[in-house]
C-alpha cells in the first residue's frame, strides 16, 4: 500500500497521521514516498499534534439548492507544513487567516476527512 | 553553455497569426476552430499547410491535440507536441519551437489551440480531480486564485477596490476592441457589486467563458526577414514550483519571478524597456501579482500600482491592450491569446487600441492554480 492509501487507512482507524523523516525531522504533507526536494525515504508515520492556523481562506457561495456556502481553506500545521481543507463549526464567512484551529476527523463525501474547527 | 540560453535571441520569428471564432461559434468543434485558425495563420505567414513540419497544441478536450490537428490539416510532421502545462502552454510551445527550429529540426513551427467551450455548456477543465484536495469540493480553479487574493489582501493591505481596478482597466481597453466580447464601460463600484462567486472573487473579477481559436506560425530568422513584418522572439523563460495550490509555497508570490528573469536575461532587456506588457489574467489578482513577479514594481507594490487608471488606456503602461481575459476572450485556455496580442502590438496592427512605435512587446502565461508561468518577448527587427 503506498503512503496516499496508508494515509486513509489511518484516517478510517480515527487517526491523523502524517510522515516524518527519522534521520532529519522534517515532515512532509501531502504523504508521499520520500521528502520532496531532498529525497530522503525514511519516513515514518506520527500523529499529527492536530493544530495549525489558517493561512489563507475563502467562501464557495454554492446556491442553498446545491448545498449552501461553504469554507475552503489552507491550514499551517503546526509540525511546518500545510493542506487544504475546510473550517467547519462556525458561519464560513467568519473564517480569517490567523485563525488557530484544531483538527478533528469527519465524514466528507462518504470517506473520513481532516477537517479544522476554532481552537 | 550559457544557461540563459542568450543564442536564442532573434534567432526565430512568428510570421502568421490569426485568432478566429472568439466570441461565440455555434455549431463548431473545438478541432474545426483549431483547424481554420491554423489556415487563416498560414496564409497570413503566406505559407500553405504543406509547408508545415513542426505541430504544438494544447486544449482541454484532446488527449492528443497535436496528433488530432496534423491529421485534419492533413500533414506529417517531423516533430510534434501537445504538452500541457495549463493556460501556459502556448509560451512553452514557443520556447519548444524556438529550440526546434535553431537545431535545424523543422523549418516551420505551426502553435495552435481552439474551444468551443461557451457554446458547448460552459467552462471545461482538463484536469483530474487533485488528491487530497478534491474531497473538500474544492472549486478549480477559482478557489485557489480566491486564497491567493485573501492572503494578498491580509499581507499588503489591498481591499477589493484594488482587484476592482484590474477589471476596469481591462474593460477600458475592451471598449476599444471591435474583437472584444465584452465592450460596456464597468465601474469600480459595478465590480464590487457583482455576485460573490468565491470570496474575495466576485463575477467581474473572473475571466471571460467564450469560444475562440488562435494560431501562430513561427520561422527561423532568415526566412522570417522575407515577410512584412515578422516579430522576433527576444526572450523566454519558465518556471513552476506547484501543481495543486496547497503546495504553492508562498500565495503572494509566484514563478513569474523566475520566468521572467529568465526571459529578460536572454532577452537583454527588462521592464522598462516593454512597449506593451500582456499578462494572463484569468482573475484580477494576476495582473497585481504579475506585474509585481516580473519586476514592474515591487511586492506588495501592486495594488497601488493599478490603482488611478495606471494600466487602463492613457495610463502609465499598457497592460493587456485588447482587454484580457477579463474582458477580451477566454476559451478555457487564454495563453495563446496573451501572445497574439503581444505579436500584433509590435506588427502595428491590434484590433483594438494601438500603442504608438510598440518595439518590444512581453507576454506572460499563467498555468494550473498559478502553478506554471512562462514569460515570453517580442520585438520588431528595431529591437534586434
Amino acid at each position: 500500500m503506498g503512503p496516499e492509501a496508508q494515509f486513509k487507512q489511518h484516517l478510517a482507524d480515527g487517526k491523523f497521521m502524517i510522515l516524518r523523516s527519522a534521520s532529519t525531522g522534517a515532515f512532509v504533507f501531502y504523504p508521499r514516498p520520500f521528502i520532496p526536494g531532498t529525497g530522503e525515504d525514511d519516513l515514518e508515520w506520527v500523529e499529527a499534534k492536530g493544530t495549525g492556523t489558517v493561512y489563507s481562506t475563502t467562501v464557495n457561495r454554492r446556491s442553498p439548492e446545491k448545498g449552501g456556502t461553504f469554507n475552503v481553506c489552507l491550514i499551517d500545521l503546526d509540525e511546518g507544513v500545510r493542506m487544504l481543507s475546510r473550517v467547519v463549526g462556525m458561519t464560513p464567512e467568519d473564517v480569517s487567516i490567523g485563525l488557530k484551529v484544531r483538527a478533528k476527523i469527519e465524514d466528507l463525501n462518504g470517506e473520513p476527512a481532516v477537517v479544522w474547527e476554532a481552537a | 553553455m550559457a544557461s540563459d540560453m542568450a543564442h536564442l535571441r532573434g534567432k526565430t520569428a512568428c510570421i502568421g497569426a490569426a485568432a478566429w471564432g472568439c466570441g461565440e461559434q455555434p455549431g463548431w468543434s473545438s478541432l474545426e476552430i483549431m483547424g481554420q485558425n491554423a489556415r487563416l495563420a498560414l496564409a497570413d505567414a503566406g505559407l500553405t499547410i504543406a509547408d508545415v513540419d513542426g505541430v504544438w497544441a494544447a486544449t482541454a478536450v484532446h488527449a492528443m491535440p497535436s496528433m488530432s490537428l496534423a491529421e485534419h490539416l492533413g500533414i506529417v510532421p517531423k516533430y510534434s507536441s501537445g504538452s500541457n502545462i495549463g493556460g501556459s502552454s502556448f509560451m512553452s510551445h514557443v520556447l519548444d519551437a524556438a529550440v526546434h527550429l535553431d537545431a535545424g529540426l523543422i523549418d516551420v513551427a505551426l502553435i495552435a489551440y481552439g474551444s468551443n467551450q461557451r457554446t458547448q455548456g460552459g467552462f471545461r477543465s482538463a484536469s483530474e480531480p487533485v488528491p487530497f484536495e478534491a474531497q473538500y469540493d474544492v472549486r478549480l480553479p477559482i478557489n485557489a486564485y480566491a486564497l491567493a487574493a485573501a492572503r494578498y489582501m491580509h499581507e499588503f493591505g489591498a481591499t477589493r477596490e484594488h482587484l476592482a481596478e484590474v477589471a476596469v482597466a481591462a474593460r477600458g481597453w475592451a471598449g476599444h476592441n471591435p474583437e472584444a466580447f465584452t465592450r460596456d464601460p464597468i465601474t469600480v463600484d459595478d465590480v464590487l457589486g457583482a455576485r460573490m462567486i468565491s470570496d474575495p472573487l466576485g463575477k467581474l473579477d473572473c475571466c471571460l467563458v467564450t469560444d475562440g481559436g488562435g494560431a501562430l506560425v513561427m520561422v527561423r530568422a532568415d526566412r522570417a526577414a522575407d515577410h512584412a513584418k515578422p516579430v522576433y522572439l527576444l526572450g523566454a523563460g519558465m518556471a513552476h514550483d506547484h501543481r495543486m495550490i496547497s503546495e504553492m509555497p508562498d500565495l503572494t508570490t509566484t514563478c513569474a519571478v523566475q520566468a521572467g528573469q529568465r526571459a529578460f536575461a536572454m532577452a537583454g532587456l527588462g521592464p522598462r524597456d516593454m512597449n506593451t506588457v500582456q499578462l494572463y489574467d484569468a482573475f484580477t489578482i494576476n495582473t497585481i501579482l504579475f506585474l509585481e513577479d516580473l519586476g514592474f514594481c515591487k511586492k506588495g507594490e501592486g495594488k497601488d500600482f493599478v490603482a488611478g487608471g495606471h494600466i487602463a488606456p492613457g495610463g502609465g503602461l499598457p497592460v493587456n491592450t485588447n482587454g484580457g481575459g477579463l474582458s477580451c476572450v477566454h476559451p478555457g485556455m487564454y495563453g495563446l491569446f496573451v501572445l497574439i496580442e503581444a505579436i500584433r502590438q509590435c506588427r502595428g496592427a491590434a484590433p483594438g487600441l494601438q500603442i504608438p512605435d510598440a518595439t518590444v512587446s512581453l507576454a506572460h502565461g499563467n498555468g494550473g492554480v498559478l502553478s506554471s508561468q512562462v514569460t515570453t518577448i517580442w520585438g520588431t527587427a528595431d529591437a534586434l
